[in-house]
């Protein structure tokens, strides 16, 4: 009876910048898409306060994000989930919301990506879509995925070398408000083009033999600039050219191909790890272990604390560096951890690396 | 090669899922002609070989099980450390489980590990699996058999005498007394350093305890779902049913959890924003935790419930 006078008001959590790219498929369940105001030190404020203590840094985000959008009139949230503790999230801020006062409707599609279920269920909630329209805009949100990724990927292996500081984020910018306004996948293979060209054009001095770091790690840390105090911008900005694999994208990837990238990923983390080890310590594993034989000359692994399956990996990442004097440098993130500590520990080990990658060549 | 003379020594850490199954193994082992070697009830030389030897982030938990691997690794040929992914089906153990070997391996490189995998959602038949472990250290498949029927009849006797001792506890309760269920892991509730001084306290406070994990843990898996819908752990889901079910009997439900616990400091929390008709206490065990702070909180608890117990008796 309410629902006819309501807007549907839907909102999702933050995760870098991918809430643009799923915005289209959110449109489908909702009136109005209500994007919860960037994270800051109030976010997680919000978050810790009323989250259990010893949850998940992740949980503390997404649970500020909800109620800073609540607050600014969402009446639909998304949670998704699966892997670690992460598919348990929903059921448990959904309970904690519901006792702050909150009036909502959640949704959570918890272990579950198919794109069939997906399509139904949105069938279901919105009986006038055509499939072909709810086919058509999945698809169209996990190009805008991919374009996200491309040109962050990029950014990532060149800020730190920039002629003029703030150039790359500009742009960064401008192509967000762009993808934002776009229609169509024709519209995304045209701000391909173009963005890939100005950022090409973006005069850079890069050294002829960088400092190579590899970034791996759980998910959230690694792809919410906020939550890792901007550990890859702090990274580029010392001159060393960051490279980090996980991203929406593969991770979609991964879903669609049957775990062929965690299979692949065991392969490489061989001897340390024999069997899959839950959610993404396998790829954190296998891929440190990939670069190191690749000839990077250090690995960043990073996580929320507490984190299960990061934590799991830590012994075989720890053995690995001992048997190889490879270095790798751990954080771990909490909504108390100071920034500038971090900052301090990376100056550390930028130093080190250099020392190290001298005494390397002078050998040679 | 001297065959017959000399047994293959297998070592049992004494925790984790240790307190779960422990019954069916030895009598697997030793009917499967094995000679076990169970390391010592925890104390403090383990924990802190174990608090040393861990990535300092791991649960207590799983410090006390290195810390028993280490007693154990000089002592016995093999280490046996079952992998257990899933038991049901949709359902998952907590990822400790998963990658306990590989924590294991990296730990203490080297060492000689018997392991299988459990994982309903692949392959179910648990059987097949020993057999191939087992068959490469002892070529006899009818004694092995053998030895897998009677370690599972063992272990369900086992489980039922003690479902049957809880609810004899239920029914001849006495009315004065509180009754406190008491809701953590087995491995922490059994531990003579975490659960057994909580568990011993209490009793000496003239209070009745209720285990949570003595269970029916088909109708708990089933019972679980009136609390949380979603929940996907296994033991937790345990755990959640017999809260349901032991509910109307007892006075007080004390949590126990070890830091940092992952599924623990979730469904707590939704246990304590959905239960509220029954006074709870959330106790948080780390290696440092100091007994005196521990025991005057334990003791307010018991007062409270105590003094509760006797206004609802007046009227």
């Amino acid at each position: 009876m309410e629902k006819n006078n309501n807007i549907k008001k839907i909102s999702f959590p933050h995760m870098g910048n991918y809430f643009y790219a799923l915005k289209p498929l959110a449109l489908l369940l909702a009136d109005e898409v209500i994007m919860p105001p960037p994270i800051t030190k109030k976010t997680i404020e919000l978050g810790t306060k009323h989250s259990p203590e010893s949850a998940c840094i992740p949980f503390k985000y997404n649970l500020g994000n909800f109620i800073e959008a609540l607050d600014l009139g969402a009446n639909i949230l998304v949670q998704s989930g699966g892997g670690c503790r992460f598919g348990y999230y929903g059921e448990v801020q959904e309970n904690i919301l519901k006792n702050l006062g909150y009036k909502f409707e959640f949704l959570k599609f918890v272990n579950d990506f198919s794109i069939i279920k997906i399509s139904k269920y949105i069938k279901l909630n919105n009986p006038e879509l055509s499939y072909f329209k709810i086919f058509k805009t999945i698809l169209f949100s996990y190009l805008r995925v991919r374009l996200i990724d491309k040109i962050e990927a990029y950014l990532r292996m060149n800020i730190g070398f920039e002629v003029k500081n703030g150039d790359f984020e500009r742009n960064l910018k401008l192509f967000l408000n762009e993808l934002d306004k776009s229609k169509n996948i024709l519209d995304l293979s045209k701000l391909k083009k173009k963005y890939l060209e100005i950022l090409k054009n973006i005069p850079t001095k890069k050294p002829q033999n960088p400092i190579r770091v590899g970034i791996v790690g759980e998910l959230y840390v690694l792809m919410e600039p906020f939550s890792n105090f901007n550990i890859e911008k702090e990274l580029g900005r010392r001159g060393i050219e960051v490279h980090r694999f996980c991203s929406v994208s593969s991770i979609l990837h991964d879903i669609f191909t049957f775990d062929s990238h965690t299979k692949s990923f065991l392969k490489h983390a061989a001897p340390y790890l024999k069997y899959h080890i839950g959610a993404h310590g396998t790829e954190s594993v296998g891929l440190a272990n990939k670069l190191r034989k690749q000839g990077f000359d250090g690995i960043i692994h990073v996580k929320p604390f507490g984190c299960m399956p990061e934590v799991n990996a830590m012994s075989a990442l720890h053995r690995m560096a001992k048997e190889h004097n490879f270095p790798i440098l751990y954080f771990s993130f909490d909504s108390q951890t100071s920034e500038t500590g971090i900052k301090t520990r990376i100056e550390a080990f930028y130093d080190m690396l250099m020392m190290k990658k001298k005494r390397d060549t002078m050998q040679i | 090669m001297g065959k017959e003379t000399k047994k293959i020594k297998i070592g049992l850490p004494r925790a984790l899922h240790f307190y779960k199954y422990h019954i069916s193994w030895e009598e697997f082992f030793e009917r499967a002609g094995f000679e076990l070697v169970v390391s010592p009830l925890t104390n403090q030389e383990i924990l802190k070989k174990g608090v040393n030897l861990a990535v300092d982030e791991s649960c207590l938990s799983l410090k006390i099980y290195l810390g028993h691997i280490d007693w154990l690794k000089d002592k016995v040929d093999y280490i046996f450390i079952p992998r257990i992914v899933s038991l049901h089906k949709k359902e998952e153990a907590c990822t400790k489980f998963m990658s306990l070997n590989d924590i294991v391996r990296n730990t203490f490189p080297g060492l000689k590990i018997i392991e299988y995998t459990i994982d309903a959602n692949k392959f179910r038949f648990e059987f097949f699996k020993i057999l191939r472990t087992i068959f490469s250290l002892k070529h006899n498949p009818i004694r092995i058999l053998q030895a897998y029927y009677y370690a599972k009849k063992k272990q369900s006797d086992y489980e039922k005498a003690r479902i049957e001792e809880q609810t004899s506890k239920i029914k001849n309760k006495d009315p004065n007394k509180p009754m406190i269920l008491v809701v953590s892991h087995p491995y922490t509730t059994y531990d003579s350093l975490l659960g057994k001084p909580i568990t011993k306290f209490l009793e000496s406070q003239g209070v009745d305890i209720l285990y949570a994990d003595i269970v029916d843990i088909k109708e708990a898996l089933e019972q679980s779902k009136k609390i949380s819908k979603d929940l996907y752990w296994t033991y937790n889901k345990e755990l959640l049913g017999a809260i349901e079910i032991y509910k109307q009997y007892v006075d007080g439900i004390i949590f126990l959890m070890v830091f940092p616990c992952g599924p623990d400091a979730l469904v707590i929390n939704l246990c304590q924003n959905k239960i509220k008709d029954i006074p709870l206490s959330v106790i948080t065990l780390d290696e440092l935790s100091g007994e005196a702070g521990l025991k005057t909180r334990l003791e307010s608890f018991v007062d409270i419930l105590k003094i509760k117990k006797k206004k609802n008796g007046k009227k």
